[in-house]
């Protein structure tokens, strides 16, 4: 991040040609980053809302299920294995990136996709498992706002596989150039958030739901 | 970067800061690892008193945020990019924390003095 602002710092060249572009293009990766960040910080209070949703509606279960009845804790722990095991996969990407080894980032990518993709299908059956039973979003405030709690998590994570699909094509076609570093390090930071956001949620949805 | 005129040594160097190294992802893991075990073990086979339990939870969770944000997210308070990164979190904590928790409380207490 710049504390100067360019237009303002007498070393840049406004509207530069030549190799001040190169200088002025490092200086905005910072700026993006952080940028992605405060991105982040709104998000956070996105799932903030949410959050406070469930935990004022959780006990409004309408005679029907409670969390007890639904939540199984040994599918939920190889769920926070598998996100857990991206993030660190995630970092070794990004490691190898820096270091502008394409075979070895596009390998630790894959592997984390993978476990992404894990995650998300088990999520998927879980859902699916729920409304085959009779306990569909619409079947009580509880639910609904487990749905659209664990719901928004999950369509974080499936954005993000999407993102990561599209940064491995670019991986290959255009190689680690600084931008395209710069984008990865931003689906770096949103990966290890939701992960974070995961840890609320197994928290305060599942662990707490099961006591 | 700090300054938009400094030199490429400098440059790399609150870079690594920045993204951290093989040895910081691997302490966040196995840090992550050890708080993701206590709570599963705490509702599943611990047989602590309620009110124990969920204080188990909620504390691993909260070292485990941090965990993630040390060693993952490479928040500090060494560098301009950090200190912005950090700061710029600490404000979300805390409008999180009265959003959250203002609203549950006001909530609860409402219903309570409505129902019964």
């Amino acid at each position: 991040m710049s504390s100067i602002p360019s237009s303002l710092n007498p070393n840049s060249d406004i509207g530069g040609h030549g190799d001040s572009h190169d200088h002025e293009h490092h200086d905005t990766s910072g700026d993006t980053i952080f940028g992605f960040w405060l991105y982040l910080m709104t998000d956070c209070l996105l799932f903030a809302s949410f959050f406070a949703t469930y935990a004022v509606l959780f006990m409004n279960t309408a005679g029907g299920v409670s969390g007890k009845d639904i939540f199984e804790l040994d599918f939920v722990a190889v769920e926070t294995a598998a996100l857990l095991l991206s993030s660190i996969t995630f970092g070794f990407a990004m490691i190898a990136a820096h270091g502008q080894k394409k075979a070895l980032t596009l390998t630790w990518l894959g592997i984390t996709f993978a476990f992404g993709a894990t995650f998300i299908g088990m999520e998927i059956y879980e859902f699916h498992h729920l409304i085959v039973n009779g306990n569909g979003p619409g079947e009580s405030a509880f639910l609904s706002a487990f749905f659209a709690l664990v719901g928004l998590h999950g369509a974080h994570v499936s954005a993000g596989l999407i993102w990561m699909t599209i940064m491995i094509i670019e991986i290959v076609r255009r190689g680690l150039g600084t931008q395209t570093v710069t984008r990865l390090s931003c689906l770096s930071l949103f990966w290890h958030f939701l992960d974070i956001v995961w840890i609320c949620v197994f928290t305060v949805v599942y662990l707490m739901g099961a006591m | 970067m700090s300054q938009s005129h400094s030199t490429t040594p400098g440059q790399t160097e609150s870079h690594s800061a920045d993204h951290g190294d093989v040895k910081s992802y691997i302490i966040g893991f196995v840090l992550s690892v050890i708080l993701t075990v206590i709570p599963f073990w705490a509702v599943m086979e611990g047989d602590l008193a309620k009110s124990t339990t969920v204080w188990t939870i909620v504390v691993a969770a909260i070292v485990q945020i941090w965990v993630h944000l040390k060693f993952f997210l490479h928040l500090n308070f060494i560098t301009e990019d950090g200190r912005a990164s950090t700061f710029s979190f600490l404000f979300s904590a805390l409008v999180i924390v009265m959003v959250v928790g203002l609203s549950v409380w006001i909530i609860y207490e409402s219903n309570a003095m409505m129902m019964y």
